[in-house]
């Protein structure tokens, strides 16, 4: 025969999984969220969106191009969901510079310095948006109010978030019956109909994203629903003890960051944890310090701390959280 | 709910293109070349010289040491030389050449059809039977048989598990047998718990192969002791361990044996080679052959006599279509890569696979995104990614404490990896390494 056989240990067949597929799956499950985005805060969301994502590319392009000298991967998608979770943490009438900055931050500084894909310690997009939040701390939290999809982008009417409503209000010494009042309706925050970062205002649009994440087996659901869990749980436990001063579980699980945070940000796969025990620590970890930081710190919304401060227990954990052998702890006759 | 392991494992492609399609008998060929290590152990002593006549059926290399097992003639003719030949791997091993003429048996073999079903040896005299007849294990581990069916002193045997799971894609030749020889294999399968000693047979296969599971259910009715078990589709089931766990819920220790948790496996088509050997005498001299790909003409589930070049049973099965761009000597997810096609078929192997040039590539690596894929699917629970970083960093001591020596190479992580890394590759690399730096360690 003329043509040579190729030989090669096995095993002699591939699966379907790509990097490539997975990032992409992410993006698809961030669609409904993006629709849902523009659909209450217009042209912005968009803007906003598309800056992120053009300028975490570039930035990785040229890292990879002119420092690293390396192949060009910037189709791995990876850039391309940091970029849009990114967009998603920040105010839709945020301006165009605090973007790139935020970008560079992302890309270069906390991604590409540690090595590129795979190397990171801390979640890019998060690493990012604490930059912007503490450098930018004005227009970062000058949150526009949903206006529908006519709203223009830098002159929309800004307002509160619910967290900072909340915050606020008990600030003043006020009681949660006193609150109420102005806080959006859990209908309003489930269809994202309320004052917040681009990306996370919609429930129903992030859980849909969820569910398409783990039909496609991209992600399992130890880090969200611990995440969830032990949010539901903390604040269900302050609510019983004073509802006076504390709001309930629901509010908190719907209001801010915790759906984005705990479905796309804290699944982040290089800055998670590898074995489904130590998933579940870690986003028992994110869940406690977000309502520790919403109850007794400075800022009203304490997700993307919780998930940074998480992170850096992840390589911790992956060398000490084994997962039990097969044949361990069998008792021999 | 179907049984099965209850963590990691993979689904790759089935493929299983032979299914329906019943064993063929292929005719002698003209010379084979029988390989004096067929088996896991030392190699077989020949028995014969350059220039002697031989008979089929004929005992012509000895198996010396423990682990060792007898090889017989397969054909009849003249032995033309001793050498050494290719494997199908390339690597050269003692062999004895034989020149076929005729096809004459020894006396004493009972080649008819009709099945026996009494069983007339002792337990013993089984044991020293599958000795004699050189059965090995014919999933491909090639274990010789005898060994297993000894229970060591201490040890106790109260199930036998039948591995009819074949969870490889392709391959196809238990499933066959299992339809068209399932008396047999029952029959097989009492002999097997005569020589243990045990009351209860259980046969496994996977979901994927039911009309099998109904023909052996049927049959298995008028067998003492003996359930057909079936079992969700999932790679590798056909694993010792992951079959007795999926089976009985037993976890077999590291580094041990289904005997320390009281089960013995044997394959369905070991079953099949026992019966032959008890009830009609006749040693292991042919075997089912699965040769199969997307591309071949004439793909098939081929009796073929031990011995048998590949290239004359590839040219059975419509030849070598020109777009092949590997051949495996067993499964995609286990086999080995063959690199002469002038190689013999042994008795370890069950299937040949022709892969197209266009599946026949490896992904391109690109960094480990942490994705923990390759943990969720190692069936032995263990960290694939960090055993392939310790063996690149040279770092063994950790390696070893992390239990790379217990992988059974099954590739699932690799097959897995959406970085497409090598990973089994690394963890061969490092589980090698590990064993022989161990081993230096007590000669010290």
């Amino acid at each position: 025969m003329t043509n040579m056989l190729k030989v090669s240990p096995s095993p002699h067949i591939h699966g379907k999984e790509s990097t490539r597929k997975l990032m992409l799956n992410v993006v698809i499950a961030l669609i409904p969220a993006l629709i849902v985005s523009v659909f209450y805060y217009g042209i912005g969301a968009i803007i906003v969106t598309a800056v992120s994502v053009l300028s975490c590319l570039l930035f990785e392009f040229l890292i990879q191009k002119y420092i690293l000298r390396k192949p060009i991967s910037i189709t791995d998608g990876s850039a391309l969901v940091t970029g849009i979770l990114l967009a998603f943490n920040l105010p839709s009438n945020i301006p165009v510079h605090i973007i790139v900055i935020g970008s560079f931050v992302a890309i270069v500084i906390a991604k590409m310095t540690f090595g590129g894909l795979g190397n990171n310690p801390f979640n890019p997009a998060l690493v990012g948006r604490v930059f912007m939040l503490i450098s930018f701390p004005v227009h970062m939290t000058t949150w526009p109010v949903p206006k529908g999809l006519g709203t223009g982008y830098l002159d929309a009417v800004t307002g509160a978030t619910p967290l900072a409503i909340l915050k606020g209000g008990l600030a003043r010494g006020q009681s949660m019956s006193e609150i109420v009042g102005q806080l959006p309706t859990p209908a309003q925050m489930f269809l994202g109909n309320i004052g917040g970062s681009m990306g996370e205002v919609a429930a129903i649009a992030l859980l849909i994203g969820f569910v398409w994440l783990l039909y496609k087996k991209v992600i399992t659901w130890h880090i969200p629903v611990s995440v969830i869990g032990s949010i539901a749980i903390f604040t269900g436990i302050l609510w019983l003890v004073n509802p006076e001063k504390n709001a309930d579980p629901l509010f908190h699980i719907l209001a801010g960051g915790v759906l984005l945070g705990a479905i796309y940000m804290a699944t982040d796969y290089v800055t998670s944890p590898m074995v489904p025990k130590a998933m579940l620590l870690y986003g028992c970890g994110i869940g406690i310090i977000t309502v520790v930081i919403r109850v007794y710190g400075a800022y009203p919304e304490g997700v993307s701390f919780a998930i940074l401060i998480m992170n850096a227990f992840v390589p911790l954990m992956n060398a000490y959280i084994k997962p039990k052998r097969f044949g361990e702890e069998v008792k021999h006759g | 709910m179907l049984k099965t392991f209850p963590t990691g494992g993979v689904h790759p492609p089935e493929n299983k293109l032979t299914a329906g399609i019943p064993i063929e008998y292929l005719p002698v060929p003209e010379k084979v070349v029988i390989p004096m290590s067929q088996h896991i152990g030392a190699p077989a002593n020949p028995l014969v010289a350059k220039g002697d006549n031989v008979k089929t059926g004929q005992l012509i290399a000895e198996g010396k040491g423990f682990v060792s097992a007898n090889i017989h003639s397969p054909v009849s003719g003249k032995v033309s030389k001793i050498d050494t030949a290719a494997d199908s791997s390339g690597l050269k091993q003692p062999a004895v050449f034989i020149d076929v003429e005729g096809d004459e048996w020894v006396e004493g073999i009972d080649r008819g059809k009709e099945l026996v079903r009494d069983i007339k040896l002792s337990s013993e005299e089984i044991v020293k039977k599958c000795f004699e007849s050189g059965i090995v294990g014919m999933g491909g581990a090639t274990f010789p048989s005898h060994i297993k069916l000894n229970i060591p002193s201490g040890k106790k045997c109260d199930v036998l598990i039948i591995n009819g799971v074949e969870c490889e894609p392709y391959l196809t030749s238990d499933h066959r047998l299992m339809l068209e020889k399932g008396e047999e294999i029952l029959v097989g399968v009492s002999i097997l718990m005569k020589a243990l000693k045990v009351e209860k047979a259980m046969i496994g296969i996977e979901n994927n192969k039911p009309d099998a599971i109904s023909h052996l259910t049927t049959l298995a009715a008028s067998f003492a002791g003996i359930s057909v078990h079936p079992l969700k589709v999932k790679y590798p089931q056909g694993a010792e361990k992951q079959l007795v766990k999926a089976l009985v819920k037993r976890e077999v220790p590291s580094g041990r044996l289904p005997i320390d948790v009281g089960t013995v496996v044997h394959n369905a088509g070991t079953a099949f080679a026992v019966y032959e050997a008890v009830q009609k005498n006749k040693p292991l001299i042919e075997r089912v052959v699965t040769v199969s790909g997307k591309s071949l003409q004439k793909p098939g589930n081929y009796m073929v006599r031990i011995g048998t070049p590949l290239s004359w049973l590839l040219e059975a099965a419509g030849g070598i279509p020109a777009d092949t761009g590997k051949i495996i000597n067993g499964g995609p997810m286990m086999g080995k890569a063959v690199s002469n096609t002038d190689a013999p078929v042994v008795k370890g192997m069950s299937g040949i696979i022709l892969i197209p040039a266009s599946e026949a590539f490896r992904e391109v690596i690109s960094p480990c995104i942490r994705c923990a894929k390759c943990v969720s699917v190692c069936p032995l629970h263990l960290e694939p990614y960090l055993l392939m970083t310790l063996t690149e960093k040279g770092m063994f001591e950790r390696a070893e404490a992390e239990k790379i020596t217990d992988c059974m190479e099954c590739g699932s992580c690799s097959y897995t990896c959406p970085a497409g890394r090598p990973l089994l590759d690394y963890i061969r690399l490092g589980k090698s390494t590990v064993i022989r730096l161990a081993r230096q360690k007590v000669l010290k």
